[in-house]
């Protein structure tokens, strides 16, 4: 399977990257390369296989409910790129929550 | 006489134990060797001599107060850059977090910190960890020492130049698909990728959740055990890290190969691979069989296409993962006019074409419509893969197979297509998709450039001991390779 | 409505679990205080960070499914969903998709006389989100010139417990609501406080033709069981009105203004959002033990359905009285307590002062406050008081008020005020005379069989023995005074 140009541009969209004119058209490319080389795996037969998202047998990890220590507010804006009065500050926001 | 930071990392800590050298002496070797050759090679992105002399006087002391000595006190080592140091710079080899100060370690650095290793300095990647040759780096290309003219590999090339070099007695990488033990190869070096879970990747900056796992690179088998010794056991801070003991692997070295089976596989081993590749390949494996090994071959044919289930998953995960990078909380922040624009220049601005083209490809395939013909079906050849390790094992202790197909290749050469670059990782892929353990044992040099090849031993989950004694008993019976010709700059 | 349209509503409700810890950091869980102050490397989504699964959470979310009548699930993991926003620190919410912990459950809930089943599609744990402060402007998301974002609240333990749209009318609504967060309250797993968030009502409302499927419109920011029921019932109105006048609906997403009063369309969802949801891999699955189970239904408090019934059953309350006293824990806790330390009075009395005239009381006080400030002591106390004639019941309803006001025992404030009942003839025998003498007129006709001046009489002895007098006492007295 091969790759748009439409769908590139939404792709971008979703991953937020502002890609520019010439990136577009290098993704288109080289993603349908890709993903046509990757044809082997589409092709496969997987009847009745399950898929694996982990490679390790694991099951039921969980952690006591107790409280460890925050780092502090100062720790924690030591690297925000733009803090005001205690928060991390960011331009207007349009959309509203997912 | 041997330069100090010629030693390895076994030898230096019973020098330093017995007082034969000082833990001080031996960093100030390390830092004057790392600067000799550090404008050529471009290995590390942060030096950190401070910190070593700082923790090299920690250990002196304490060994003048007879306190007991953790197993790598005083042995200088080189972190790669995606593993995050508290207080030092970690930028994942990317612009967007050219000056972020963790407010917390890795709990691999913290474990080596406790084993009494002192940091030298924070080692050049391809950003993010996506790369077979270092080259994506955003801030530097490192130097291959064998040839200035050729990659190191990747993605952890600075770690194994470094280590290649004598500018770091041993030195951590990461290994997603390969990172670890491509490098090694290409360098000459050891490389061992273990078991997913063995090691905690709580505080390395993720690429690939389900894949990654932190390794060392030394100069010899037995460092490897004796590194990985001080870097495995379970962690509550990593919800996928093994409850399992972790045994001795210095102890279980001498184990030997006599009577084990070990089975080349066909598919990773023949076409594909360099002719000059193949010939050193088949006479390591004739070593083996000297030594009492009984060699067979088997076809894993899952092994084919393995390369392409990695770049499913991988970029997925990675896509996820990176998200955070937004100009919010931490890292490069390039404004615009709303939070969403803020975001997206923040994202152009502050990640190279590669991690973009990582981006795209894992938005892609989990996207709606595409989840199941890419990402869902990716995942169930990895539990192909998984089973076609499952039935080798019932039949072989080991896998075989060179580590790469190629050997060190020149910088720029494969730069304009990603595909051949992602060629790299054929023969590394399938053990990282199956959460299994593999090492890069160097086995000789290419007739055709002389340069390094490297011989990867596969084994099951936590068969490390066994994969260890194997590539020791090989090692040995190979002797001392020679050195690149960097080394006798002094 | 008497024309044939008919509404379908679905609510989506998240619960803030009231753990010590956050989901998948050791950060305490906490409402307001300073910005990012209950904030770590974890929380912030810094790099390198992983999530680790809190157990207490984990217990609460099968609490809850069990609670509801969910299946509890055997195998349960969770997945990111993808999505970029400001307040999400790693710009993935890890939640759960296809295997949450609890699935098909239902509750029963009764609107005027007339029981309705709630079908429970899925209760799922995640994490909850930051807080976004909007600046500039009117201090709304839409005016705003940047916005601050505060971390305390990211990744606290969050239930999202979404109902099949059986709900055919914004009262049934507002009975699920209500019934889901008092269950929610006795099982003690979150404040379920509305009005601070840590319970969130959205709710998906369609009117349509019988047999067919009408556009679903999503409100958004009811803040408090009375704004859910008057956006649900301001939204089926705007509806019929644009079916009613030919129009169509389109499908959206609608504010609710509450000072306004009405719905403002937010965003039409033409394309649907793309989360790209897929396992998450830094979590191992969730596979309980049948033996844990058995342990946490065991756990399970009486729920309010059940203490309902017992009260019917046992103690032989009216429904009216049960369906009260059960609707609040507080207000049963009290009432039982209550109950207990009560001397003279039965459990009837009990009920009729907690759900007429304390229930009365509370109603009046702003919501949230659904705690009494009255002991169950000092309840039963009163309650024995008024059962002893030491109070009439109207001295006891003022005694009541100013417990509730001040806390303190009914007995003092009673004797301070110089609250009494009189029941002693020999008390009362003056105020009787003098009444008798002030209008020989009235004994005339009360001696003559006509009843009708009685009240008057009983109202000037009230007068004058400033409401103190027992009726029945003062009434037996004249009868006994003029023979009748
Ligand atoms: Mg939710
Ligand atoms: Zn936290």
């Amino acid at each position: 399977m091969g790759i748009g140009r439409q769908q590139v541009e939404h792709v971008a969209k979703l991953a937020r990257l502002h890609l520019t004119e010439e990136e577009l058209n290098l993704f288109e490319g080289q993603l349908s390369a890709i993903l046509e080389h990757a044809d082997r795996v589409t092709a496969l037969d997987t009847e009745g296989v399950e898929p694996t998202s982990h490679a390790i047998p694991l099951r039921n990890v969980l952690r006591p409910d107790e409280v460890v220590p925050p780092i502090g507010p100062e720790a924690a804006l030591a690297n925000a790129p733009f803090a005001e009065d205690g928060h991390f500050r960011v331009p207007r926001i349009l959309e509203e929550e997912g | 006489m041997a330069e100090l930071w010629e030693h390895s990392a076994s030898e230096l800590a019973s020098m330093i134990a017995s007082k034969e050298v000082s833990a001080a002496e031996v960093s100030e070797s390390c830092i004057a060797r790392t600067d000799q050759v550090e404008s050529e090679l471009r290995s590390y992105l942060t030096l950190t001599p401070e910190e070593a002399r700082r923790k090299a006087a920690d250990i002196d002391a304490g060994i003048a107060s007879g306190a007991r000595l953790a197993p790598l006190a005083g042995v200088p080592m080189a972190l790669k850059d995606i593993i995050c140091t508290k207080g030092i710079r970690s930028t994942a080899g990317s612009k967007i977090l050219e000056n972020y100060v963790p407010p917390y370690s890795a709990t691999v650095a913290r474990r080596l910190d406790e084993a009494g290793s002192a940091l030298l300095g924070k080692t050049n990647l391809d950003e993010f960890a996506m790369g077979s040759s270092t080259e994506n780096s955003a801030y530097q290309i490192t130097r291959n020492p064998w040839d200035l003219e050729r990659v190191p590999g990747g993605s952890s090339g600075g770690s194994a130049a470094a280590v290649a070099a004598g500018q770091a007695v041993f030195a951590i990488g990461t290994d997603t698909g390969g990172s670890i033990r491509q490098p090694a190869a290409l360098c000459g070096v050891v490389g061992l990728k273990p078991t997913y879970g063995l090691v905690s990747r709580f505080g390395l900056i993720a690429f690939a959740s389900s894949l990654d796992q932190a390794g060392p690179f030394t100069r010899n088998v037995r460092d490897a055990a004796l590194v990985l010794s001080a870097m495995a056991g379970h962690d509550p801070s990593d919800s996928t890290s093994l409850p399992e003991p972790v045994p001795d692997y210095v102890a279980a070295l001498g184990r030997g190969l006599e009577g084990m089976k070990i089975g080349v596989v066909k598919e990773i081993s023949g076409d594909g691979v360099d002719p000059a590749v193949q010939a050193r390949f088949r006479e390591s494996v004739q070593i083996l069989e000297k030594l009492g090994a009984q060699i067979g071959e088997v076809s894993l044919s899952s092994f084919g296409y393995g390369i392409d289930v990695y770049y499913l998953i991988a970029p997925a995960e990675a896509s996820s993962n990176l998200a955070r990078f937004d100009g919010v909380r931490y890292g490069l922040r390039v404004d615009g006019p709303d939070v969403a624009a803020m975001n997206a220049n923040t994202r152009a601005a502050g990640f190279g074409a590669e991690v973009k083209r990582r981006i795209m490809l894992g938005t892609y395939s989990l996207s709606s419509g595409y989840y199941d013909a890419y990402y869902l079906k990716a995942q169930k050849a990895r539990t192909l893969i998984a089973r076609d390790f499952a039935r080798a094992y019932e039949e072989f202790d080991l896998l075989v197979s060179p580590t790469s197909p190629t050997t060190a290749f020149k910088i720029g050469e494969r730069t304009e297509d990603p595909l051949t670059m992602y060629l790299s990782d054929i023969c590394t892929v399938p053990s990282s998709l199956a959460g299994a353990t593999a090492i890069s044992v160097p086995c000789g040099l290419s007739a055709d450039d002389g340069l390094p090849v490297g011989l990867q031993f596969m084994a099951k989950p936590l068969g490390e001991a066994t994969m260890l004694a194997a590539a020791y008993a090989f090692e040995q019976e190979l002797g001392p390779l020679p050195k690149p010709p960097l080394w006798s700059t002094a | 409505m008497t024309d044939d349209l008919l509404t379908t509503i679905g609510l989506e409700v998240h619960v803030e679990l009231k753990t010590n810890t956050k989901m998948f950091c050791g950060c305490p869980v906490g409402f307001g205080g300073e910005p990012n102050t209950r904030v770590c490397q974890v929380c912030l989504g810094h790099p390198g960070t992983l999530p680790t699964m809190n157990e207490k959470a984990v217990e609460y979310t099968t609490k809850i499914a069990m609670a509801l009548g969910c299946d509890v699930a055997p195998y349960s993991i969770f997945h990111r969903k993808n999505y970029f926003y400001p307040d999400m620190p790693k710009n993935y919410q890890i939640s759960q998709y296809d295997h949450p912990i609890g699935e098909h459950g239902a509750l029963e809930v009764e609107v005027d006389g007339k029981a309705h089943r709630v079908g429970i599609t899925r209760a799922h744990l995640e994490e909850d989100t930051g807080k976004s402060l909007h600046m500039g402007g009117r201090g709304r998301i839409h005016d705003a010139d940047y916005s601050l974002e505060d971390f305390n609240r990211a990744g606290t333990p969050l239930v999202e417990i979404v109902s099949e749209p059986d709900i055919t009318s914004p009262e049934v609504a507002r009975a699920y609501a209500t019934e889901l967060r008092a269950i929610l309250e006795y099982l003690g797993v979150s404040d379920v406080r509305m009005e601070e968030g840590s319970m969130r009502v959205d709710a998906n409302i369609s009117v349509a033709p019988p047999g067919e499927r009408g556009k679903k419109v999503e409100i958004k920011n009811m803040n408090s069981l009375r704004s859910v029921f008057r956006a649900l019932e301001y939204e089926e109105k705007r509806q019929r009105e644009v079916l009613r006048a030919g129009g169509t609906i389109t499908q959206s997403t609608r504010h609710w203004d509450e000072k306004a009063g009405k719905t403002q369309e937010l965003r039409t969802k033409e394309e649907a959002f793309d989360y790209r949801y897929f396992p998450e891999p830094d979590l191992v699955p969730i596979e309980p033990s049948v033996e844990w189970l058995r342990q946490l239904r065991e756990e399970l408090p009486e729920l309010p359905v059940e203490r309902a019934r017992r009260y019917r059953e046992e103690l032989s309350l009216s429904a009216y009285d049960a369906g009260v006293l059960r609707s609040t824990k507080a207000l049963g806790d009290l009432f039982e307590e209550a109950l207990a330390a009560a001397k003279k009075a039965d459990a009837k009395q009990v009920a009729n002062w907690v759900t007429n005239d304390l229930a009365g009381l509370l109603a009046a006080r702003p919501e949230g406050s659904s705690t009494p400030e009255v002991s169950a002591k000092h309840l039963a106390e009163l309650v024995d008081m008024v059962a002893a004639g030491e109070l009439s019941k109207n001295q006891g309803q003022q005694v009541l008020a100013m417990m509730l006001d001040s806390g303190r025992s009914p007995k003092k404030l009673a004797s301070e005020a110089g609250i009494k009942q009189v029941s002693d003839e020999s008390a009362l025998e003056e105020a009787i005379d003098a009444a008798l003498a002030a209008h020989p007129d009235i004994a005339e006709r009360l001696k003559a069989g006509d009843n009708k001046p009685f009240g008057f009489l009983m109202g000037e002895i009230m007068k004058a023995t400033k409401g103190q007098a027992n009726p029945k006492v003062v009434s037996g007295l004249i009868r006994k005074k003029l023979q009748v």
